[in-house]
């Protein structure tokens, strides 16, 4: 019987944007479906919270100290470990449609692969390895690549200009004259990075990467172990799902989300009792990274600009689904679906509004860190009963999970093992503490934070920086407080726990490599 | 305003190694560039995605050995300063630098990731010092 692995990823998805964990706006059916055949985990973690980082964690199986891409612009090298390269020297086809991200987006010197394959033409390079092979990159024999947008050197912009050139312009520029992520606001609000975006939905990247992933997987074999990458750009900002679909959610119905604090004044208060940068983003006066606009202050987030750019993730979070029920529609036309272990995830979370903030950056709270994970392994493979895991469990698992799923064991560079099956295997498999970091060093402006969830607690360091002297942090106890509103870090009752989960974090951080290596790009 | 700076050190005199990369003309035989043109103090550099920037040159200081040129003419680009220093460490050592003052900020970091494997480049030709 063959092996298959269908990962599905969105960017940049709130675990509360899909049904199956309580989201009341979105219909998700196909991946409520797929969480109720399988395991629902309610506390999957990244283990940074921007993509870069983020996805070469999920394919490396590595915590962001030891695969080194410290910040978004930091390539992963190209002969960094790579499931997907486990995979395919053992006879498995391999695919990522849609997009990847270990490489910079802003590259005007054509310096890496992902950029140069749609202009070759090719479906990846081939490289030599150190004994003589000639393997893909990264893996993927096969590699068609799309971002947000139909801009740059990617398959769909290319596709979209080659096809549909009025289109490019439809779509919300993401960057703005100064290559500054774009403060303009659009669609009735004037929410930034919100537009009215006339495009047809055929031709909108979602339905493009569903497209392209059902023409890659029509031609396998019945008899092909394969690992197929589909990553959606949705619902990342800019929020500008086709016009087409807007009359699915009215914003104007929309209730506010629960992390929005209407009162500024309490919302001042909230931030004010966490560590600097977050009341200094607030308002405005410091701008650490390319995570979100230069020029907004958030501060003037107003309550129907969250409404309207919450509908608008709704909206691209239906499509998402509706893309991923035809590739499904495809798996079962095949025959296949019992077959295919399914995994479904994101590699961060978005504000939407909590704080009074949007975008996202250094903050590590549930907006950010709380993710959608479910794992539908194949019923042909395996025998498995359907499950809730409620145990911390970290996207750095996702590596050794795959390995698992093709019969292979935990590969030497892993640093966590599989995925747990129920909360009683995690315990077995030393699911105890997730780790997160943060790391972002942009023309003198310097953040630096370390975070360990462990049960019902989260703990994050910040390191000596730029608003930072090293002694301040956050710890939230998520069972009482969750929305993170009170921070306990210099609560004296709370001292013990803070001191044992730092502890905890420090001994089990790997070391960081040195130096660090180069930010190639701001993206 | 976005400043970078990169560096390597190279197993080569700095004089060898000046009177290669103190060529303004012959960029595109170590930076990621598809080729360079030179006509008096301009210089024109083909990028490989076909973005082609005009360039004035500042300074060629074979004493110094020190190249320093600015992209102009440039829609995007309202202030740039480009600096390539070799000096010397030990007869038969140097280390080259490459720095990058340049508005908008961003392009630093582009410009400093191509600078970096132009050093790399540098280090095949000349040796890792």
């Amino acid at each position: 019987m063959p092996r298959r692995i269908l990962f599905v990823t969105t960017d940049q998805q709130r675990y509360d944007g899909l049904g199956c964990n309580g989201g009341a706006v979105a219909r998700t059916p196909v991946i409520d479906s797929i969480a109720r055949e399988g395991i629902r985990y309610t506390r999957a973690i990244p283990s940074n919270v921007v993509c870069m980082p983020s996805r070469s964690t999920m394919l490396t199986g590595q915590h962001v100290t030891t695969h080194g891409v410290w910040m978004n612009g930091v390539p992963l090298p190209v002969d960094a470990p790579s499931i997907a390269m486990d995979l395919w020297r053992n006879g498995w086809r391999t695919a990522l449609i849609g997009k990847a991200h270990f490489e910079p987006f802003l590259d005007p010197f054509a310096l890496f692969t992902e950029n140069s394959l749609a202009s070759l033409g090719e479906e990846t390079v081939y490289r030599e390895s150190g004994d003589g092979r000639r393997e893909p990159h990264r893996g993927f024999e096969h590699m068609e690549l799309a971002t947000h947008n139909g801009m740059g050197p990617l398959h769909y912009a290319k596709w979209l200009r080659e096809n549909h050139p009025e289109a490019v312009a439809m779509l919300y520029p993401i960057l703005n004259s100064q290559l500054q992520v774009n403060e303009a606001g659009g669609g009735d609000t004037g929410a930034p990075q919100v537009k009215h975006n006339p495009i047809p939905r055929e031709w909108y990247h979602t339905d493009w990467v569903a497209d392209r992933a059902i023409s890659w997987l029509g031609n396998q074999d019945d008899s092909d172990d394969w690992f197929c990458w589909v990553s959606f750009p949705d619902p990342h900002h800019a929020w500008d799902p086709p016009m087409s679909e807007l009359h699915r959610v009215d914003w104007r119905q929309l209730d506010l989300p629960a992390g929005w604090v209407d009162d500024p004044v309490e919302c001042e208060r909230i931030l004010a009792g966490k560590p600097a940068h977050w009341l200094a983003w607030y308002h405005g006066t410091f701008v650490s990274n390319y995570e979100a606009p230069a020029k907004w202050v958030p501060a003037t987030l107003t309550a129907d600009q969250v409404r309207e750019v919450n509908a608008m993730v709704h909206i691209q979070n239906e499509l998402v689904d509706e893309a991923l029920g035809r590739i499904v529609g495809l798996l079962r036309a095949k025959g296949w679906y019992d077959d295919v272990d399914i995994v479904f995830t994101t590699d961060h979370g978005e504000f939407q509004g909590d704080f009074g903030l949007l975008f996202k950056g250094p903050y590590h709270v549930d907006s950010l860190m709380r993710l959608p994970l479910i794992w539908r392994p194949a019923p042909s493979r395996t025998k498995f009963t359907p499950a809730t895991v409620d145990s911390p469990v970290g996207l750095v698992s996702l590596a050794a999970t795959f390995a698992d799923i093709a019969g292979l064991p935990r590969p030497d560079y892993a640093e966590a093992a599989r995925l747990p099956l129920d909360d009683g295997e995690a315990v077995d498999l030393g699911h105890e503490r997730v780790l997160t970091e943060w790391d972002s060093v942009l023309f003198g402006k310097i953040v630096s934070l370390r975070t360990i969830t462990r049960g019902s607690w989260v703990c994050t360091a910040t390191l000596p920086g730029s608003l930072h002297d090293g002694t301040d942090g956050e710890l939230y106890d998520l069972s009482n407080d969750p929305l993170q509103h009170v921070n306990l870090w210099h609560d004296p009752s709370h001292r013990a726990m803070r001191d044992d989960l730092l502890d905890d974090m420090w001994r089990n951080l790997p070391d960081a490599s040195s130096p660090r290596r180069a930010c190639e790009a701001p993206v | 305003m976005g400043s970078v700076r990169r560096h390597a050190i190279l197993a080569s005199s700095a004089d060898t190694v000046w009177a290669f990369i103190g060529r303004p003309e012959v960029l595109h035989e170590w930076f990621p560039t598809s080729s360079t043109r030179v006509e008096g103090d301009k210089r024109w550099v083909t990028l490989p995605s076909g973005i082609v920037f005009e360039e004035e040159i500042l300074l060629v200081d074979n004493d110094l050995r020190r190249f320093q040129y600015s992209i102009i003419n440039n829609p995007l680009i309202t202030h740039h300063v480009g600096t390539v220093d070799v000096i010397a460490l030990a007869d038969d050592r140097c280390v080259a630098i490459y720095g990058t003052d340049i508005e908008p900020e961003v392009l630093g970091l582009a410009i400093g990731a191509a600078a970096g494997d132009g050093l790399r480049a540098l280090q095949e030709r000349f040796g890792k010092g």
